[in-house]
């Protein structure tokens, strides 16, 4: 099978203790993949908080959270980790030879010797508006991204949202859409102005309806969506037409299918030894902010240091008949030629 | 000072409020369910509450930081706010807020 690879540790999420875990293991030889939901690395630092400060990372007074993902990806970059982007690691299960074989829902498929979970919040998925039924509409009728445009031609669109996903899919969808109203609560947005001021021209040409408002109810049969209730400001409520609706409101984090994997989770945490940051099930490790031990604090600065203890025990699992070498990188040649400055 | 929280299943709560904390932080602190990923960096609207009418326009205003992450709100109404933006103090003593729909 093509999409099947082997290597020597799976880490599931590329957020900064992921990426730094991919560190930690080249130091001591072990190759990673990383495999992630969003479509780049950084987890909540980029998808979060990319612009805001952080100043609680030794040595660096200041680091945006975008920074400090560019910072870990330039550092890790000799190791050369392999990265599966926009895939959830779907399932796990243990080869007959005692390896882990790794399943996405994209239908990639690793082997390893260890799986090191450094999923944080768990995977970003989408915001769910509260609007009852709405799970029934959601294989159908209601979709939080657009795969392919032509899925929409002719459709009586409702999008709801007042970020650049909900403005950009209204511009993107207007031209093919037999008619589309977009609602957000208030006659303003987070979005880039361009986009904004497209949006008012559509609305005032009539091409597009904007209400200020929102959903308050689904209406169909059989997850096929037929008509929308909509709310206004005034919360004067009205139905109108529509087979399509996308909500845009971001993501959220859930745990997902990792909460399957067999782990004796504790209130949606891993609970894992301070030694070796090994779950109970041996070969799988937890670090950061998705495990939990006495003393436990969500912090990278603790996720760092766990991914270094995480390596060494990763170490005796995927090379159980060779010695491990402790070196510093500031004097070890060998430390230095892997990370390509020797 | 007193916080009275009202969680999903409509049950209501008094919290010990504390000089300096945030709603958020309170309410995070006495178990309730407030997601709160961000940590409290206004970066991700899922503290949402309902503050109660009476003392809606007791607050000190929102943001523009706040009205703007508010728009990733999936249950907006008119007395919407993120918990993590409202911070103790004595004058709210008795505030009731109500958390928001997930």
């Amino acid at each position: 099978m093509s999409n099947q690879v082997e290597t020597d540790a799976i880490i599931i999420g590329a957020g900064p203790i992921g990426l730094f875990a991919v560190f930690e293991l080249g130091l001591l030889d072990l190759e990673a993949h990383l495999v992630d939901i969003l479509d780049r690395p950084g987890g909540q630092c980029t998808e979060l908080y990319p612009e805001k400060p952080i100043y609680d990372i030794p040595g660096l007074p200041f680091v945006t959270g975008q920074g400090l993902t560019d910072r870990l990806t330039e550092q890790i970059k000799p190791f050369k980790p392999t990265f599966h982007f926009n895939q959830m690691a779907s399932g796990l299960q243990r080869q007959p030879d005692g390896r882990w074989r790794l399943s996405t829902d994209a239908g990639t498929e690793i082997i390893a010797h260890v799986v090191v979970i450094a999923a944080g919040g768990g995977s970003f998925v989408p915001k769910r508006p509260p609007v009852q039924g709405i799970e029934a509409f959601e294989s159908r009728s209601v979709h939080y991204a657009v795969r392919r445009m032509e899925d929409f031609r002719g459709k009586n669109i409702v999008i709801a949202g007042g970020g650049d996903s909900a403005l950009d899919w209204t511009l993107n969808l207007a031209p093919i859409a037999n008619s589309l109203t977009l609602v957000h609560h208030r006659d303003g947005f987070r979005a880039a102005q361009h986009s904004v001021n497209q949006m008012r021209e559509l609305a005032a040409a009539g091409r597009i309806t904007f209400h200020v408002g929102g959903v308050k109810a689904l209406h169909g049969l059989d997850g096929v969506l037929e008509r929308v209730t909509l709310a206004g400001g005034d919360r004067k409520e009205w139905t109108i037409v529509a087979d399509a609706f996308l909500p845009f409101f971001g993501l959220t984090m859930k745990l997902g299918p990792i909460a399957d994997f067999g782990l004796n989770l504790h209130e949606n945490l891993i609970p894992v030894d301070t030694a070796r940051f090994e779950t109970q099930t041996p070969g799988i490790f937890a670090i950061g902010d998705i495990n939990t031990y006495p003393g436990k604090l969500k912090l990278m600065l603790s996720g760092f240091h766990e991914a270094a203890l995480m390596a060494q025990a990763a170490f005796r699992v995927a090379r159980p008949d060779e010695p491990l070498r402790f070196l510093y990188t500031t004097s070890s040649p060998s430390l230095q030629k892997k990370l390509g400055v020797a | 000072m007193k916080i009275i929280a009202i969680d999903r299943e409509g049950a209501e709560h008094s919290l010990e409020g504390r000089d300096g904390w945030t709603v958020m932080e309170i309410l995070r602190n006495a178990g309730l369910p407030i997601e709160a990923e961000c940590g409290g960096a206004c970066a991700c609207a899922t503290c949402h509450v309902y503050v109660d009418e009476a003392w809606f326009d007791r607050l000190p205003p929102r943001s523009e930081f706040e009205t703007e992450m508010l728009d990733m709100a999936t249950a907006y109404e008119p007395n919407s706010r993120l918990s993590c933006q409202i911070t103790c103090a004595a004058g709210l003593d008795g505030l009731r807020v109500t958390i928001a729909p997930e």
